[in-house]
């Protein structure tokens, strides 16, 4: 019933805005984001304490002649990735108090039905739902960046699209091949663990061949080193929140259905193939380091490190062992928090200053010292100080990395060097030395954004010095998960 | 059957019209036998047997009855949408028995069960689709359009004549059952020249859905007839002419599928990368349109040839026929309604989300649906397509049809774009839509929507 919810509630207010056109669109949204929360906490604490409740789960019949359920559960797992959905909206939300956009409650509705797919995305156990939910979390995004985007949306946007529908065509004709392998009772299913068992099912070149079907649409989605050239344009002229949900939610839809719908299904596919994905996961972490340090756009050096840092997600996922997946799933928490505040950040000095070109910037510290310590906070956490969030990921995915290959282990580990550089490089040229321009005041933080940073620096210091509650989930969930792909 | 019998009356009745003076009335009367004709249709389903009539000419068994059930219901919704079409001139009534008279031959073809009943069918469908592509007499495409259509369908019956009377010449019957009895008695003592006829009948049905490399006449014929026309064209004319091909194949030319599924495959594989390239590339949205019929016939070809080894399939062609005529009916609705004060190209879509907010949400759901993306009924026909292909040898094939959706999802696309991003504030100007038209066009994109979110209501109906 909670699981119903989660989809339910955004669903609803975002129906509730597109009809309504009411004056208190941006409170109505926040409203219903703050309630989702509430839900997902509250079905966090019952998958601690009452996993076994049949609130956490429901299972309706939709097409019953193809198998097809209407199959929602939240997991120890997948209650991670819904709260971090449920916690990232209220703040992509407020961030955008400030911006004015043109025809509001659409573009807060269409928000919020994107959260209700990605809610959907990270909670089915049905192959089929999920890959409805999949593309139905497209939809609202395109609509997002389409309408509301920069300069030459239009064609940005376009290949974004028809990039991500080629691979998830490519995913339907994976899981449409298991499919037809699947025998519960003489009848065809697309239950997860019917699906898991017809995968596991398959020989060594037909897991192959499915890996590589999926394992595509998934690596677009995001990105891996070479399907990212639809990023950095799209993260660029996306509006600020579009972009903060592509990098702080959809990106972790890639990464997150990498672990649950692939590697359990074809456990002798990962073992063949996943080598050559692994190093192409890690070619993307030091190829868009390297691009990163030397952009000049901030928003686009974000862009790239997100590339960056999700090689290195995607490399511990696919070592398929307890140490890369756990930081797997506590980097993707971390770093969905630290996007949303750079991408902010990103949005605040344009905002303030009317540029985001790092050599236009400049001693920004003296004008504004408390946005410097808020700012300092998150990159520290996205460059991984101990400490802070990253910190407790990404060892976790290093030493996954190393358990699997020394060697590739050491190129990973570029990762943080070249993260620290340039990410402590761009705060340098934003924040200290002397303005550039003229202008000798950068106004006070609004409310909301002030809101939004110190919650999310809030996050980032709290989980990296505690990080125990959602670790020791991050930790059994895998361990769950791992007893089913090396059931030995 | 009854439904055919009540549709060739409203025919007649139709050509009465004039001498009698009550064509005001015809409208109701027409909708009101096509409300009849369904309505029979329906009673015919329920009934456990099939009744064969003339001789074993005609039986309408369930696959008959299902897609006569289709046919008859796009018909029904394009009469409402075309109200105009037949306002417009003097030889309305004319215009109300051809369309009709196409009706009865699109119907003969869901149900024959002899190669005689198929060329009468075919005939009697498309002779007077010639006439009412060149209807409107004083544009010069117009009649370009019909000019092309009667040389090249010519030709076509004239293969499809040739290629039956080789096929009579080794079997000896006109009978699909007797053919397919023979061909699995006789097998290893088959003429070469019966061969030759199944091909010759291949090449006629993929020119009569306008599969490629033999859809030539298509993108122009598409573009010159007026709209309405081209909407009956393709939905209405392709469907049956699906359902002919379906027939065919399956029952009389099972027995030899080695030799035509090879050559299918490659027509499924040549039309899907053609049409989908060429869609790319119009700036006239009637002729994306055409060129998308033709990825869509691809589509439903790949389902005859998943056919020859699962029944799975059957139930998908329909279900995919319904889900391309509904989401066509309201596409060339909006695309009339849209070019009524300005031209099909697509510059004339720009701003249509402001003109008329309604069309463009209209427009953007059956363009989905086109394209194939949940939770629109197009995305559950090519999921019915690529399971039926699945199970099969022709995984290449998925793989090209996979490739050339994604350049479909670009055209489509570009029309949602138009409509909402590109024209700019002055041209304001409120598009005004009749009445009637918009409640086919919204009730299209429901069903396009319910079909699409609890498909079972459809799929489950069909699987037998």
């Amino acid at each position: 019933m909670l699981s119903l919810l989660l989809i339910v509630v955004p669903f609803l207010s975002a129906l509730l805005l597109f009809v309504s056109k009411s004056k208190s669109t941006k409170q109505i949204s926040l409203f219903s984001t703050i309630i989702t929360f509430g839900i997902a906490v509250a079905a966090m604490f019952m998958v601690k304490h009452n996993p076994n409740t049949n609130l956490l789960q429901l299972d309706l019949n939709w097409i019953p002649s193809l198998g097809i359920h209407f199959n929602i559960e939240i997991n120890m797992l997948s209650s991670l990735l819904v709260l971090l959905t449920a916690f990232l909206l209220p703040l992509i939300v407020l961030s955008a108090f400030k911006n004015e956009y043109a025809n509001e409650h659409q573009f807060y509705g269409l928000m919020l039905m994107m959260q209700s797919a990605l809610m959907g995305v990270f909670m089915t156990n049905d192959g089929f739902l999920f890959y409805v939910f999949w593309e139905l979390a497209l939809i609202p995004i395109y609509f997002i960046c389409l309408l509301w985007g920069g300069e030459n949306r239009a064609a940005i946007t376009f290949k974004f699209f028809v990039y991500t529908l080629l691979g998830s065509l490519f995913m339907l004709v994976g899981l449409i091949y298991v499919y037809n392998h699947t025998n519960i009772d003489g009848m065809k299913s697309w239950n997860i663990n019917a699906l898991y068992e017809a995968g596991r099912s398959l020989n060594a070149d037909q897991q192959g061949v499915v890996f590589w079907l999926i394992f595509i649409a998934f690596a677009i989605k995001m990105p891996i080193f070479p399907f990212h050239t639809w990023q950095p344009n799209t993260y660029v002229n996306a509006p600020t929140q579009g972009t903060m949900l592509l990098s702080g939610i959809m990106l972790k839809m890639g990464t997150f259905a990498l672990i649950k719908w692939l590697l359990p299904l074809t456990p002798i596919g990962l073992q063949d193939c996943g080598h050559t994905a692994i190093i192409l996961s890690v070619i993307g972490i030091v190829y868009a380091s390297c691009i990163a340090i030397v952009q000049k756009d901030y928003k686009r050096l974000i862009a790239y490190s997100s590339i960056a840092h999700v090689g290195l997600i995607s490399a511990g996922i696919l070592t398929a062992n307890q140490q890369g997946l756990q930081g797997a799933i506590m980097q993707m928490l971390a770093h969905g928090v630290n996007v949303v505040a750079l991408f902010l950040i990103a949005d605040i000095l344009l905002r303030h200053t009317g540029t985001r070109e790092l050599d236009k910037l400049g001693g920004i510290r003296n004008m504004n010292g408390n946005f410097a310590v808020l700012f300092l906070i998150v990159v520290l956490g996205s460059v991984a100080l101990p400490l802070t969030n990253g910190f407790v990921g990404e060892f976790l995915l290093l030493s996954g990395v190393y358990k699997y290959n020394a060697a590739i282990a050491g190129f990973a580990g570029l990762s943080v060097i070249l993260g620290a550089v340039y990410m402590l490089r761009s705060y340098q040229h934003i924040m200290l030395g002397e303005r550039i321009d003229n202008h000798n005041t950068f106004g006070a933080l609004a409310t909301s954004d002030k809101a939004v940073l110190i919650i999310a620096c809030i996050a980032i210091v709290a989980f990296g010095i505690y990080p125990a509650p959602l670790n020791s989930m991050a930790e059994q969930g895998i361990k769950e998960l791992l007893a089913i792909i090396k059931p030995n | 059957m009854k439904g055919l019998l009540i549709i060739s009356g409203l025919g007649i009745v139709a050509m009465l019209a004039e001498i009698f003076k009550f064509k005001k009335a015809l409208l109701p009367i027409v909708l009101l036998g096509i409300v009849a004709a369904y309505a029979t249709n329906f009673i015919e389903w329920n009934s456990p047997q099939s009744i064969v009539y003339f001789d074993n000419m005609i039986a309408f068994d369930k696959l008959g009855i299902a897609f006569s059930g289709i046919i008859i219901a796009t018909a029904f919704l394009w009469f409402i949408l075309a109200n105009d079409y037949f306002e417009d001139t003097n030889n309305s009534v004319d215009h109300f028995a051809l369309v009709l008279f196409a009706l009865v031959g699109a119907l003969m073809l869901t149900a024959y069960k002899n190669m005689t009943t198929l060329f009468l069918g075919i005939e009697i469908m498309s002779i007077p689709m010639y006439v009412l592509a060149a209807s409107k007499k004083n544009n010069i495409k117009s009649n370009e359009a019909g000019f092309k259509y009667l040389i090249m369908g010519s030709f076509a019956s004239g293969f499809l004549l040739f290629g039956i009377a080789l096929v009579y010449g080794a079997c000896g019957s006109f009978d699909l059952f007797m053919i397919k009895s023979y061909i699995t008695i006789n097998s290893a003592t088959l003429p070469s020249f019966f061969y030759v006829g199944v091909l010759m009948i291949l090449i006629a049905m993929c020119f009569k859905v306008s599969a490629a490399p033999f859809h030539f006449w298509a993108p122009d014929v598409y573009e010159g007839s007026p709209t309405l026309i081209t909407a009956l064209m393709s939905t209405v004319v392709k469907t049956a002419a699906f359902a002919a091909f379906l027939r065919l194949f399956m029952i009389s030319f099972s027995g030899v599928s080695e030799l035509w599924t090879m050559v299918l495959a490659v027509v499924v594989a040549l039309s899907l990368i053609v049409a989908n390239l060429s869609a790319a590339m119009q700036s006239n949205v009637k002729r994306m349109l055409a060129f998308s019929s033709i990825s869509h016939a691809a589509f439903m070809l790949m389902v005859i040839l998943a056919n020859v080894r699962s029944n799975l399939s059957v139930s998908a062609l329909i279900y995919y026929s319904l889900a391309y005529s509904i989401g066509s009916i309201a596409a060339f609705g909006v695309v009339y309604n849209v070019a009524l004060k300005a031209n099909e190209d697509i510059t004339s879509f720009n701003g249509l989300s402001k003109r008329h907010p309604l069309l463009a949400f209209c427009m953007t759901v059956s363009m989905l649906s086109l394209a194939g993306i949940p939770v629109t009924s197009g995305f559950f026909a090519k999921y019915f397509v690529f399971t039926a292909m699945i199970g099969t040898h022709y995984k290449w094939l998925l793989i090209i049809a996979v490739l050339t959706s994604a350049v479909g999802v670009y055209y489509y696309l570009k029309v949602v774009i138009a409509m909402y991003f590109k024209g700019n504030e002055s041209d304001n100007e409120k598009l005004i839509v009749e009445k009637s038209q918009a409640i086919v066009i919204v009730l299209s994109t429901i069903i396009t929507l319910v079909i699409g979110i609890v498909p079972n209501l459809v799929a489950d109906i069909f699987s037998f």
